[in-house]
């Protein structure tokens, strides 16, 4: 049974299942410092250069498995003993260099930063380059390398990630949209985001088994798109085996969305959506121009969440989705009345074990609450079919909603800067900081082409078909 | 007077939008929206039963769609 894509998350899932597991027996005090050797017992290392350094690191997970460091804002954070220090020299010629005569790399580069040494070798004059990687693409032998580190990579959009006194990787908090592409691309695991697993834990203690007050369950779409070991009913029996009241589909929160703002678009003309926390964060800090233009609606997991929490004043919703961008807009003031906690699919995953749920030999429970359309928000492309379909339900014949689906930040980047030129071909921005939406978003246990496929199939069984009918079975 | 649907996914599935637009129906129609409080929770906790939960006043009910134009005439109009 495969819960994992990667060494990584298993390792960060071993930490946050025993921390978890210690806070459900009200044992973590005195257990916090043998977890580390419980993950990795013996003297041969099998990761780093010894035991001692794993552990060390593995300290760092279980303290990021608590909460991670307080005293900084950012719920994604470098564990700095992990970082590997990257070579990050950018474009570099290496042995494979025959010293030819075409010289192709020379003519290609535009700032004349290529020359020969004696042995016809080509050289890159650092102070000319500009890494531009046309070189690199003309030779015929592939003897230029590109040397970027995998996080800087992964963060060539937004620019947060650069290298500190230390050679480790930093990340700049005003500049980071939490997104998470750089926990998946690190090989070395150094990136992790926060958890709240012991807040969640201890809002489900403190419920006493829902008597003191209801704790809700607020799943993301993805959801049908991992667990892929289970059936989905399954996992839904296990939420609920956990001690949450009930399991409620953020996918409702969508089609609410979708309904006010198709008729924002209407009115405004010109609208980008807000459901994505690391979207909206990225025009805040780089379009603030363009702020205006953002949907006023909150983000569908605390649409849903405010609904709950209208009709049932003294609940408690714990939102468990693909996302490490969701820590941080619950945290906001318009947010926080309505979500307690924020919890991803590994974290889940962690949960489970530490309660040893055997999930696969659980009943099916159900799971519907939302339509087609508010379940495909999940995937890229899915909420631009979603506001085309709500502005056809209002029945604005003069209308025509034209999205615009950015699928990952760059994506995004490239439509806010045709927008801020008036030069949008469109007039709704759908933006996804994630490649593929949300099915690919930073905390999920498998990624793949598959996802998309699984929600799309999941999305089809929805019992209600239009959006309008979804809203109206709320009181 | 305090009405609660449950709109959780079990009796959704069995009818709970159907219900909940019948009743805001028959409140808008009977001019009833200021003494009576419409609202929906995810779950009654009584899964079990084979129709639409739905609570008034503390006690509880279990409804098909089409039963409810009936529930409302003997619980709601009935008592007023
Ligand atoms: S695309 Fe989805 S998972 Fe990724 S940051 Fe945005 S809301 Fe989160
Ligand atoms: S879903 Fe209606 S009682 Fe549980």
């Amino acid at each position: 049974m495969r819960k994992f894509d990667t060494k990584i998350q298993y390792l960060q899932y071993r930490a946050m299942t025993e921390v978890s597991r210690a806070a459900w027996n009200n044992t973590l005090q005195e257990e916090i410092l043998d977890i580390p050797r419980r993950i990795v017992p013996g003297n041969i290392p099998t990761m780093r250069c010894c035991v001692y350094k794993e552990r060390a690191i593995l300290a760092e997970r279980v303290k990021l498995a608590m909460g991670g460091d307080k005293s900084n804002p950012n719920v994604i954070e470098v564990i700095k003993i992990a970082c590997d220090e990257c070579p990050a020299s950018g474009y570099e010629v290496t042995d494979s260099c025959r010293g030819c005569l075409a010289h192709r790399c020379q003519e290609v580069c535009k700032k004349d930063a290529i020359t020969f040494d004696s042995k016809q070798k080509a050289q890159i004059d650092k102070t000319k380059c500009i890494d531009c990687g046309l070189c690199a693409k003309v030779c015929p032998y592939n003897a230029i390398q590109n040397h970027t580190r995998p996080c800087e990579n992964a963060c060539s959009t937004v620019k947060a990630i650069s290298m500190d006194e230390s050679m480790a990787a930093d990340i700049d908090g005003d500049k980071c949209i939490a997104c998470g592409a750089c926990i998946y691309q690190c090989p070395f695991g150094a990136i992790m985001s926060k958890s709240y697993l012991l807040e969640a834990i201890d809002i489900i203690k403190s419920s006493q088994n829902n008597t003191k007050y209801r704790v809700y369950a607020i799943v993301a779409p993805a959801i049908a798109s991992q667990f892929k070991y289970a059936k989905l009913g399954q996992v839904i029996s296990g939420i609920k085996a956990l001690g949450f009241h009930t399991v409620v589909e953020a996918a409702l929160g969508a089609d609410m969305v979708s309904a006010s703002e198709a008729k924002e678009l209407i009115e405004k003309g010109i609208l980008t959506s807000s459901c994505c926390p690391a979207f909206v964060d990225y025009v805040h800090k780089n379009f603030p121009k363009l702020v205006d233009y953002v949907s006023h609606n909150l983000s569908p997991m605390a649409t849903i969440a405010k609904y709950i929490k209208e009709n049932d004043p003294t609940a408690k919703n714990i939102f468990i989705g693909p996302c490490t961008a969701k820590k941080v807009e619950f945290q906001k003031p318009e947010v926080a009345p309505y979500i307690d906690c924020v919890l991803t699919f590994e974290e889940l995953q962690a949960l489970f074990d530490s309660k040893d749920l055997d999930i696969v030999n659980m009943e099916e429970d159900l799971l519907d609450n939302a339509s087609y359309f508010g379940r495909i928000f999940a995937r890229s492309g899915g909420l631009s079919d979603a506001i085309v379909q709500g502005v056809k339900e209002i029945g604005d014949a003069d209308f025509v909603a034209e999205p615009v689906p950015c699928n990952g930040i760059a994506e995004c980047r490239r439509a806010l800067l045709m927008l801020s030129r008036n030069a949008l071909k469109g007039n709704l921005i759908e933006g996804m900081a994630c490649e593929g939406g949300c099915v690919g978003g930073a905390g999920i246990l498998t990624r793949g082409d598959k996802n998309k496929a699984d929600v799309d199939k999941h999305s089809k069984i929805a019992q209600e078909k239009t959006i309008t009918e979804s809203v109206s079975q709320l009181p | 007077m305090k009405l609660v649907v449950c709109v959780g996914s079990s009796c959704h599935l069995r009818g709970s939008r159907q219900v909940v637009e019948r009743l805001r129906k028959l409140i808008e129609e009977n001019k009833l929206e200021d003494s009576i409080e419409f609202s929906g929770i995810f779950c009654l906790n009584r899964c079990q039963a084979d129709r639409v939960s739905v609570k008034l006043d503390g006690k509880y009910f279990s409804l098909l769609p089409e039963e409810v134009d009936s529930f409302f005439q003997d619980e709601i109009m009935s008592k007023k």
